[in-house]
């Protein structure tokens, strides 16, 4: 055990890339994320871990970055919105179910939406309807209703599941 | 929303644990998945100067079976109570209880330790440890030692636990007999307005969520059905003894209705099962 600290080096994999800062302890994962990493397209929505636009995938399974210390994420591995598609640029199938079931409007909500999304077809490959309203209880969306983007998940379930950069996601 | 600052301390085993909390006294927080604490630091409701990390401690984590008790370590996921094989067997309340506790997300990183030795009256795990008659082992500097679950939630917010103690293990009787949870929210994800955890069989117990400064048992419940009461009788007797909160969900009148009407289903259910 270290004596307390008040300056802590945290090292994460972000999106395959090893990444190393200095933060202060009360420095939040999306932050590290948004900010020192300038990944912005994980979001900040509602900041008390209602909302889910700041889903990310940590050590591949949906966790809340806004509710998160970087300390806390110290050697995981994350995989952000921006690690979704294959390196060529083909979209993951959950991204390209949104694109063909029109699962956002303003997109906001959209990147958190994604990882859920992932995370679930990930351990739940063939989720039921209500299964994936379940799911993505802890994501908002005020523009959809959420029946396009429940249409978009079962599209992305048929059409290959949860990849992270090309790969399965198991 | 930024917390205030503090220094972070990550520790190895419990023992670590113990030592920085006596090292620094009740500025210290501990920090386990941190979706109780890191909200309350988020809003500067919470301000401890000393983070310490038990986050990692795996030994503390799982579940097993110890004769006829069931052994829950504190650091096991919500996620976790929820896909417990040996939960689904041997004590299948607190498996549905920790799959209606937030969302997806929030039961991958939450604890079940977490969740008891913060004390919310809101919270979902406390009641049905309650109804379950849990034992608490806890880790302090002078070695173990084990609190009721009854005798755990003092005020608001506030435990048995010493500030130079940590939360080990819970040791849960086996349960053989119905039970039932039954949470009142407006949406999804929310915290009950009102909740009822209720196991009837070799134990009967019953929790409340959200009747009072603490979590509760509602003991004029369980007395009325000790001395023969019909069910549904001894749920009119549910809101005895609480002292609910009013607040823009409901009023005081209303969680009193619902701790009755949510009693009388649980029980029903419990018994049906």
């Amino acid at each position: 055990m270290a004596g307390a600290q008040s300056a802590v080096e945290v090292t994460v994999t972000v999106n395959g890339v090893e990444e190393r800062r200095t933060v202060e302890p009360r420095r939040l994962l999306v932050h590290l994320i948004r900010e020192d990493l300038s990944l912005t397209g994980t979001h900040v929505g509602c900041d008390t871990s209602n909302c889910g636009a700041c889903t990310v995938l940590l050590d591949d399974r949906a966790v809340k970055s806004c509710t998160i210390l970087a300390v806390q994420a110290d050697g995981a591995s994350i995989t952000t919105v921006e690690g979704l598609a294959s390196p060529d640029g083909e979209l993951s199938p959950v991204q390209e179910g949104f694109r063909q079931e029109h699962g956002l409007q303003c997109g906001f909500c959209t990147p958190g939406m994604l990882m859920a999304s992932t995370g679930l077809l990930a351990t739940n490959p063939r989720p039921t309807d209500i299964e994936i309203r379940h799911a993505l209880e802890g994501n908002l969306c005020r523009c959809t209703g959420y029946q396009m983007i429940v249409a978009s998940v079962l599209w992305a379930a048929e059409h290959g599941g949860a990849t992270v950069a090309g790969e399965a996601l198991t | 929303m930024i917390p205030a600052a503090f220094d972070y301390v990550r520790v190895d085993s419990a023992a670590e644990a113990v030592d920085a909390l006596v090292e620094h006294g009740d500025e210290a927080k501990l920090l386990a998945g941190g979706h109780s604490l890191v909200p309350l630091m988020k809003l500067r409701l919470a301000t401890p100067t000393v983070l310490v990390d038990i986050g990692r401690l795996d030994d503390l984590a799982g579940v097993r079976r110890d004769g006829d008790t069931v052994v829950v370590g504190a650091m096991t996921r919500h996620h976790e109570l929820e896909t417990s094989v040996v939960l689904a067997e041997s004590c299948p309340l607190l498996p549905f209880v920790a799959g209606q506790v937030g969302d997806p997300q929030v039961r991958r990183r939450g604890t079940i330790g977490g969740s008891i030795a913060h004390g919310d009256p809101a919270s979902d795990l406390p009641a049905a440890v309650l109804a379950l008659g849990a034992m608490l082992v806890v880790e302090g500097p002078s070695g173990r030692r084990e609190i009721a679950a009854d005798d755990f939630f003092l005020g608001f917010l506030e435990t048995a636990l010493a500030p130079d103690e940590l939360l080990v293990e819970l040791r849960i009787p086996e349960h053989r007999g119905g039970w039932s949870f039954q949470k009142f929210t407006r949406r999804a994800q929310d915290w009950a307005i009102v909740a009822v955890a209720a196991v009837t069989g070799n134990r009967v117990g019953v929790g409340l969520v959200n009747m009072g400064v603490t979590p509760l048992r509602a003991g004029a419940v369980e007395a009325a059905i000790a001395n023969g009461s019909e069910l549904a009788t001894a749920a009119d007797l549910a809101a005895e003894g609480t002292e609910p909160s009013a607040d823009l969900h409901a009023s005081v009148e209303f969680r009193e209705h619902l701790a009755r009407v949510l009693t009388r289903r649980a029980l029903l259910e419990a018994t049906a099962r």
